[in-house]
């Protein structure tokens, strides 16, 4: 006797869920998941691809598909599952990624990720099973719920004015570019069987295929929600529940998509050094900096788009070549308020305490606000640098050593007024010795490859550099 | 090589070299440039970069992720952290191994984008929902957020669990020398992922135990494997003077401050020292019992109100803990801490 038809290879022997059930799921009678399960079984068996699929399933009544099918699974948190799939289908790019949702999983709890999956064009399929209410919670309302239908939390029907209008989720998605096959199917009856399983069998190709994202919204029967029997139920769909929910296909593009495939690469370090721009060796030939102290903190001042960020990211980048212990902090909170921005830099020969300059050693104000309120706070024997070209009054009784720096005006000289930073760069590098003429120059000469900027920028650290003559 | 980087991209660095795979994660400020430089270096390198639709997106792809095996690395900052506090949970009570950064903020609420640390409670004590605990590294450098990032993962695979990395808006903003060479990873076979191969036809990814001795069973194996993370991992830095007359104590950022404050009070005279936990969980009780002799006095210092000292009063439970700390994006000033141990001090020679 020849077999004509026989359980899919693809599900399970035994269905191991409950003990004294192994040969039955926990559908309803009547219920369209089973028919479902049965069409994907047959046909990720006919077209061979089962040791490359996985599923992911949802919460809701496909809560239980890792019992029945035997592949790769996971349970994805309520309205999860396109975005679970994402993942899985990014870090498989050999899979075949199932996507198995239920109406309120992806219409109402999971939309957002179900769309920009969808938008995104991930290579998988996804099973919507919409049967108009939560099915597994016990009946309530979803977004699909027919209008005027009574469901659990619907006690006297759907209306427009408090619950809004049914969903129709596969002309939402018909509507993205990237999809590549959107169709609306139903499992109630022979003929929407046999439709049913030529279109999940283009979309189980397309996966196979590489060509994208498919949706698949199976229209299923719930006799047990609905209070009917299944016969009832199944002419429901034809006669109420289709003309809300058409069948059909939205949106076919399966022959001009090409396979899209995301290829991914195991690395090694090596290539990590290359894409982070490491030198191979260690040692940048450059002796420590010699600090007047074991320990230099530094707070740079001013108006946002004086440079004073960039100012203190070269003083530590230089410190950085010089193998020192080296932090830079960028302003925060209240002290951004008047567009008053600074950078505190500290350059030690031991590990670093705390990276904020509470009391700087040496500070640079180019702008008055910033020049008010720090200068009080540096130091007995500090350095007080501040912009004469800009601050035309100073705070009575400043502890340490004030310099004016007319900044501004040395960088117009120098070609722009952008460059003040650098003019202060070269003042500071002289009055406290950490660097020398030349090494500023070199460091410029590496940050700035353009040659007329590298012309103005070393113009305006001479300037610095001269100026602080007149303060040694 | 050295190379000067902010702390937030020290995270990304420290993946990459730990062979991260993956990373998926949604904009927030200050954890952004986690993003900026995942999305700069993982596609070119053949790696997986998402900027997911949401927060709660990004944490269920880190699920599949994680799933297939993949060394997967995301990050928020506190309101973040939040959403995707639901999927964590699912990771943990999934078993699934993971990197996740806070790089806190100000709240509660929109709050602001300052450094504060009032996602104590948040991250250490669980966050989502049911019965599991998180690895929780607390660096207080960009160096150690780099050397963090990467013993995270190893973490991660050795205990199949989320491990986060608790950082704030100051470490995560601040640039500092990291020194990235080739390290030893641990990377270990994970025959229980999902893969397209035949091997793997039979491996489910699930935290759902319908039944209620097979979840009880669940989560005792969760919870003995707890008990040996708690054994064999908790770690601390003790700072400062062998024989202090006093204890300063806090992680992260602050710990740095309180290095500063050591320091001030050994020139002063007074012996201090500091207790750096490096894991928030486990908590270095130890540490604490070994370090901290009968009767000397112990500041507790956290940019929280309150939070971390609970921990610090389980572990010393005979001794007198005072809490000291600044809030809403203000960090400490070190005068201020010298001045508060000074206080503690005399109070507890006053005793």
């Amino acid at each position: 006797m020849t077999k004509v038809y026989e359980k899919s290879p693809a599900f399970f022997e035994t269905f191991d869920r409950k003990p004294g059930q192994q040969h039955t799921t926990h559908y309803c009678p009547g219920c369209g998941h089973g028919t479902l399960n049965k069409i994907m079984a047959d046909l990720v068996a006919e077209l061979g691809i089962q040791d490359q699929t996985i599923y992911v399933g949802p919460v809701g009544c496909g809560v239980f598909i890792y019992y029945y099918f035997e592949g790769a699974c996971a349970s994805a948190a309520h309205g999860r599952a396109s975005a679970v799939a994402t993942g899985i289908s990014r870090s498989n790019p050999d899979g075949i990624v199932v996507s198995y949702q239920g109406d309120g999983d992806l219409a109402a709890i999971g939309t957002g990720n179900a769309i920009h999956a969808a938008n995104r064009g991930e290579n998988m399929i996804v099973f919507f099973v919409n049967n108009n209410l939560y099915g597994m919670t016990g009946g309530q309302m979803a977004p699909t719920t027919l209008l005027e239908q009574k469901t659990s939390t619907s006690p006297y029907g759907r209306s427009e004015i408090n619950d809004g209008y049914p969903l129709r989720m596969s002309e939402m998605m018909a509507g993205l570019e990237a999809p590549t096959l959107v169709a609306r199917v139903g499992v109630n009856n022979p003929k929407n069987i046999r439709q049913a399983v030529k279109v999940i069998r283009k979309g189980l190709e397309i996966q196979r295929d590489k060509k994208g994202y498919v949706f698949i919204e199976v229209m299923s029967q719930c006799p047990t929600n609905w209070k009917k029997d299944p016969v009832e139920a199944c002419e429901w769909i034809d006669d109420v529940v289709c003309k809300q929910y058409p069948l059909g296909v939205f949106k076919d593009l399966t022959d001009e998509r090409q396979a899209q495939r995301r290829p991914r690469r195991e690395v090694e370090f090596a290539a990590v050094a290359k894409q982070l721009g490491l030198r191979g060796d260690d040692d940048t030939g450059l002796d420590k900096m010699t600090l007047p102290q074991p320990e230099m903190r530094f707070k740079f001042a001013g108006f946002g788009g004086q440079g004073v960020l960039s100012l203190g990211l070269m003083v530590a980048q230089m410190a950085t070549e010089r193998n020192m212990e080296v932090t830079w902090l960028p302003s925060y909170g209240p002290e951004m308020r008047g567009g008053v921005a600074n950078s505190s830099v500290v350059i030690g020969e031991n590990p670093i305490g705390t990276p904020v300059v509470d009391v700087p050693d040496v500070l640079v104000a180019l702008n008055r606000p910033s020049m008010d309120k720090l200068s009080p706070l540096v130091k007995e024997d500090g350095l007080i640098v501040y912009n004469s070209s800009l601050i035309d009054q100073i705070p009575a009784d400043l502890k340490g050593k004030v310099c004016p720096l007319p900044a501004t005006t040395l960088a117009a000289e120098a070609g722009t007024v952008k460059a003040a930073n650098v003019v202060v760069l070269g003042f500071v590098a002289r009055m406290t010795g950490i660097f020398t003429l030349a090494e500023l120059e070199e460091f410029l000469c590496e940050t700035f490859k353009k040659p007329a900027l590298q012309e103005i920028n070393l113009k305006a650290v001479a300037a610095g550099w001269n100026a602080a003559e007149a303060f040694i | 090589m050295k190379k000067l980087v902010k702390g937030n991209e020290a995270v990304v660095i420290g993946a990459l070299v730990a062979g991260c795979d993956a990373y998926y994660g949604y904009p927030i400020t200050p954890a952004s440039e986690i993003a900026h430089a995942a999305s700069e270096h993982f596609l070119p390198l053949g790696k997986v970069f998402v900027q997911a639709e949401c927060e709660v997106g990004a944490i269920n792809m880190v699920f599949g992720s994680a799933s297939s095996g993949l060394r997967t690395l995301t990050a928020s900052s506190g309101p973040g952290i939040s959403l995707k506090m639901e999927g964590i949970s699912y990771l943990a009570g999934a078993e699934l191994p993971c990197v996740i950064v806070n790089v806190q903020r100000v709240g509660p609420g929109l709050g602001n984008i300052g450094p504060e640390q009032g996602d104590y409670f948040q991250v250490v004590k669980g966050g989502g929902h049911g019965d599991y605990r998180n690895i929780v590294l607390a660096p207080a450098s960009v160096e150690e957020t780099y050397r963090m990032t990467i013993q995270a993962f190893d973490l991660a695979d050795r205990w199949r669990t989320p491990v986060f990395i608790l950082t704030d808006a100051t470490l995560g903003q601040m640039m500092e020398p990291i020194d990235i060479r080739q390290e030893k990873i641990e990377k270990i076979d994970k025959p229980w992922a999902l893969t397209a191969e035949e091997a793997s036809n039979q491996n489910l990814i699930t935290s759902i135990y319908l039944d209620f001795d097979d979840m009880e069973a669940h989560i005792e194996k969760l919870h003995k494997k707890y008990r040996k993370i708690t054994e064999t991992e908790a770690s601390a830095e003790v700072f400062g003077d062998p024989d202090p007359q006093i204890v300063l104590t806090g992680y992260g950022i602050t710990s740095r401050l309180l290095r500063s404050t050591v320091d001030e009070l050994n020139a002063r005279g007074i012996r201090a020292a500091l207790i750096r936990p490096k894991t928030l969980w486990p908590f270095p009780e130890k540490i604490y019992q070994e370090t901290v002799k009968e009767s000397v006095p112990v500041l507790s210092v956290e940019m929280s109100r309150g939070q971390f000292i609970e921990d610090v009063r389980l572990a010393l439970p005979r001794h007198k803990v005072s809490w000291y700390g600044r809030v809403g994006g203000n960090l400490p000033e070190i005068e201020t801490l010298v001045a508060r141990a000074e206080q503690c001090l005399k109070e507890a020679t006053n005793d």
